[in-house]
């Protein structure tokens, strides 16, 4: 086995057969061997759906909080103590929809973590709604006349955002989803990847097969600094582009900015109160 | 107040009213700060409208040889400083009131028995050079009718403007002379003569309002995170710890919304930080999905409450105890909790700073409920002693076999946090087995939620008891928690009877033991809430087995007041 570090040995995985999961745990787990990232500082951290429960299948600590809610306790993880590692990994529904509000905001704020989001376009774990990443008139049992909304497009709000790292893969290209989930971890500030990927029991219309008819790689003259090329590539629908969107290098994260490691680098958990300075505060509500 | 050219009295109140932005806060601020330096005891709080300008605010400054806590209704002077400003107090002013304000501007309202100062505050600070200077001369006049000399409340106006450029501290020094000056010289002028304390104690004391206190408190109780939003009138502790939280070392962010604060401050605490969110009734209501968070992750957070009056948008500037209910069973499914409900600065500074211990040690929400009388009032205390705080952090280094939910024998699974040792911490919403994994075994399900909810027996073992003040063999027994206490104590204390007692809770949830036997002995029981529901009465049935026997409620968006409250109890007993 080559990636035993993070593996759990023989465990029930709750997906199902074939699903687009199980590649993408396994280019999880190869791009933090890779990064030689050991699991003890690695906090995963998910909300609720099918791809939210990743983090009980590999070896590693994790935070599986909330629907909708990865991305605010995966940015109070790694303000606590910015030598973590954090990934906040969970599926379109949760990360676009439940959580659309802290994906906007998270992203302004910038927190050093990387955001890998699996986009099937439909809701697994409710068995077969819409996602917030359907496609116009995808028929569901809710809705019954095909989806009526327009989909959301993750890229090209990030990138709206100026979010510092965007990327997009398919789950079927298994080593370019490696590559890019090991660039967005090296990113240092908040980095975006939404990874495509089928659901074999609920989504009939996004497969495989029109993953791959439908999408195409990004070129490599594609000047990936160029937030107006990439907020038009992101904007695409025919074919939907893969490859790095966007990169803004001049990002400062949030727990940077923050400045409560300017003059002290130590996780706050090792940190004390100093009552010398507080008695000297209090001792100031009594002058005029 | 009479009329003699110089009365003595004890304990003064007076009211500033005038429109929000004008600057009757300025008037508060030098003016308590000229008395507590002259050696006397002083009071504060604010009733405010919602809105940023115009509109009527009022200021209760109290002035006292003695230590004053509480609200009164009686109104001994009252600055009126717009029109309006005696209408909007018609219920409180009398004809023993004296009015200090400019006769142009309240003369519709004006009634003719009504004692009147009548000083052109405009005018005068004009003539020193600019109208902004009016707040200054109302200081001026005041401390006139107080019998302070001008010299010690120069000194102490110098001090307050230290920072400021010589010229305007110069431009406050006239225009708070011109004040005095021509007050004294008006033709029905008088004043009041207020005993200094004898112990001189006064000066050494701190002046801190409820949100400062719980501020001060969280620093000293270790928090150094804490993510919240905006929202009257809890957003002073935000505002307060990312301004004085700076040098401490606490990372203040405001969050995009409640939802995130609170997932935030859970996520914080999972890696080893000290975390705290501070918000409003509305807010709260968001936050109880994360509430619930912390119940099966068994994290610690530590959550302030400031109460206003809902339901939805309610009165967003105004105060009640409507909350106790909400805080009591936010969060869906089965958990320990812990509220503290501080009615003193003391206790808002040593609860909070006991709040992270707690959460800590047990690894439950705790919470701080306060409300916006609380956190807008002041009066000079002493210094908090932090002799008695001490940081308790229960997490461990974990081996490789660490288990985050290890059942073990006290309940309790010690809380390891990532990156420090060599296990992995593993924490899920989800029912979980010892490791932090989903499970659906329904036989652990059980064993989980007896280790969750056996915790509140360990809990109730260092519950607060509640304090009994008054007469040991009492028959009477006045009951409040929370903010009202200091109001309720002064009026009990002013109706004097041998036979009455008040027991205060300053912890609401678990009650302690002896709570039950407190009350159980008294032959008759009132309860003082400011809510319509008497949420407080119906924790006692429900969670102590008393029925008390009369409920006082108040619920128009206003605190009690110790002298109405008196009169109301007194017919009661």
């Amino acid at each position: 086995m080559k990636n035993e570090k993070y593996d759990m040995g023989d465990i029930d995985i709750a997906w199902c057969p074939g699903c687009g999961n199980f590649g993408i745990l396994n280019a999880l787990k190869q791009a933090m061997e890779e990064l030689k990232i050991e699991p003890t500082n690695l906090v995963l951290v998910s909300g609720i759906g099918q791809a939210a429960k990743i983090p009980h299948y590999l070896k590693t600590n994790f935070f599986n909080g909330l629907h909708g809610r990865a991305l605010p306790p995966a940015t109070g993880i790694k303000a606590s103590n910015p030598s973590l590692t954090v990934i906040a990994e969970s599926g379109d529904g949760d990360m676009y929809g439940e959580g659309g509000n802290h994906f906007i905001h998270t992203i302004r704020r910038n927190p050093n973590i990387t955001n890998i989001v699996h986009d099937n376009m439909v809701y697994g774990l409710t068995k077969g709604q819409a996602s917030p990443t359907s496609r116009r008139g995808f028929v569901t049992p809710v809705q019954v006349a095909g989806v009526i909304l327009e989909p959301f497009n993750p890229l090209a709000v990030a990138i709206a955002l100026n979010a510092g790292f965007v990327a997009r893969t398919f789950i079927g290209d298994k080593e370019q989803t490696i590559e890019i989930i090991k660039q967005a971890i090296n990113y240092k500030g908040y980095a975006l990847v939404d990874i495509l990927q089928p659901c074999v029991t609920f989504n009939k219309l996004n497969t495989y097969q029109w993953f791959k008819d439908n999408t195409y790689y990004l070129e490599d003259s594609y000047d990936c600094h160029d937030r107006n090329a990439a907020f038009k590539r992101a904007t695409e629908s025919d074919k939907l582009p893969l490859g790095i969107f966007y990169i803004n290098p001049e990002k400062t994260p949030f727990e940077e900015n923050t400045g409560v490691y300017k003059q002290n680098d130590t996780p706050l958990y090792s940190r004390e109160v100093d009552y010398g300075k507080l008695e000297s505060l209090i001792s100031k509500y009594a002058l005029v | 107040m009479t009329n003699p050219s110089t009365k003595k009295g004890n304990d003064i109140s007076i009211v500033l009213c005038g429109q929000a932005g004008q600057g009757i806060q300025t008037v508060e601020k030098i003016f308590t700060r000229i008395m507590k330096s002259n050696g006397y005891h002083v009071y504060a709080t604010k009733e405010y409208m919602s809105r940023v300008r115009g509109g009527l605010n009022s200021i209760l400054i109290r002035i006292s040889d003695k230590p004053v806590k509480a609200f009164v209704d009686r109104i001994d002077i009252l600055v009126g400083l717009n029109k309006g400003s005696i209408k909007h107090l018609k219920n409180r002013v009398t004809s023993e009131t004296l009015i200090i304000g400019e006769k142009e501007v309240l003369s519709d309202e004006i009634e003719d028995k009504q004692k009147v100062f009548d000083i052109p505050f405009t005018e005068i600070a004009s003539g020193v050079g600019n109208k902004v200077f009016s707040n200054t001369v109302a200081v001026g006049a005041l401390i006139s009718i107080l019998s302070v000399k001008p010299e010690d409340a120069i000194n102490c106006l110098k001090q307050i403007f230290k920072d400021k450029p010589k010229e305007l501290i110069d431009k406050n020094i006239e225009a708070l002379k011109a004040g005095y000056e021509t007050t004294v010289k008006l033709e029905n002028f008088y004043s009041v003569k207020i005993e200094s304390p004898a112990s001189g104690s006064v000066k050494k004391q701190i002046l801190v309002n409820g949100s400062e206190a719980v501020g001060l408190g969280a620093i000293a109780g270790g928090c150094n995170f804490i993510s919240s939003y905006p929202m009257s009138p809890s957003t002073s502790v935000l505002v307060f710890l990312a301004q004085k939280g700076k040098d401490f070392g606490v990372l203040a962010e405001q969050a995009e919304d409640e939802i995130s604060a609170i997932n935030m401050a859970i996520g914080a605490w999972y890696a080893g930080a000290r975390a705290m969110v501070t918000t409003s009734g509305g807010g709260f209501a968001l936050m109880t999905e994360g509430v619930s968070l912390a119940g099966m992750l068994e994290s610690p957070i530590v959550i302030h409450l400031a109460q206003r009056p809902g339901p939805a948008t309610g009165l967003p500037t105004r105060t009640e105890q409507g909350d106790l209910d909400l805080v009591l069973y936010a969060g869906h499914g089965e958990f320990p909790r812990i509220i503290f409900a501080p009615g003193t600065l003391e206790d808002a500074f040593y609860l909070t700073q006991k709040a992270f211990n707690l959460a800590d040690k047990f690894q439950v929400p705790v919470f701080i409920l306060t409300d916006q009388y609380f956190v807008d009032s002041y009066y000079n205390t002493e210094p908090f002693n932090l002799k008695e705080c001490k940081v308790e952090k229960h997490f461990i280094e974990t081996s490789e076999d660490y288990q985050r939910y290890k059942l073990t024998e006290n309940e309790i699974s010690p809380r390891g946090i990532p990156g420090l040792g060599k296990g992995l911490v593993c924490a899920d919403s989800d029912e979980h087995d010892e490791e932090g994994h989903i499970t659906e075994d329904l036989e652990l399900r059980i064993k989980m939620v007896d280790k969750r909810l056996g915790k509140l027996d360990l809990i109730k073992q260092e519950s607060v008891p509640p304090v009994l003040l008054g007469p040991e063999n009492y028959e009477n027994l006045v009951i409040c928690w929370g903010s009202t206490f200091n109001i309720i104590c002064e009026a009990v204390n002013y109706l004097g009877r041998k036979d009455t007692a008040v027991l205060y809770f300053n912890q609401v949830y678990p009650l302690h033991d002896g709570a039950i036997e407190l009350i159980k002995k008294a032959k008759k029981t009132i309860v003082v809430e400011n809510n319509a529901a008497a949420q407080f009465a119906r924790l006692l049935k429900i969670h102590a087995d008393v029925k008390v026997d009369h409920n006082v409620l108040k619920y128009d968006g206003l605190c009690f007041a110790s002298d109405s409250i008196a009169e109301e109890l007194n017919e009661l007993l």
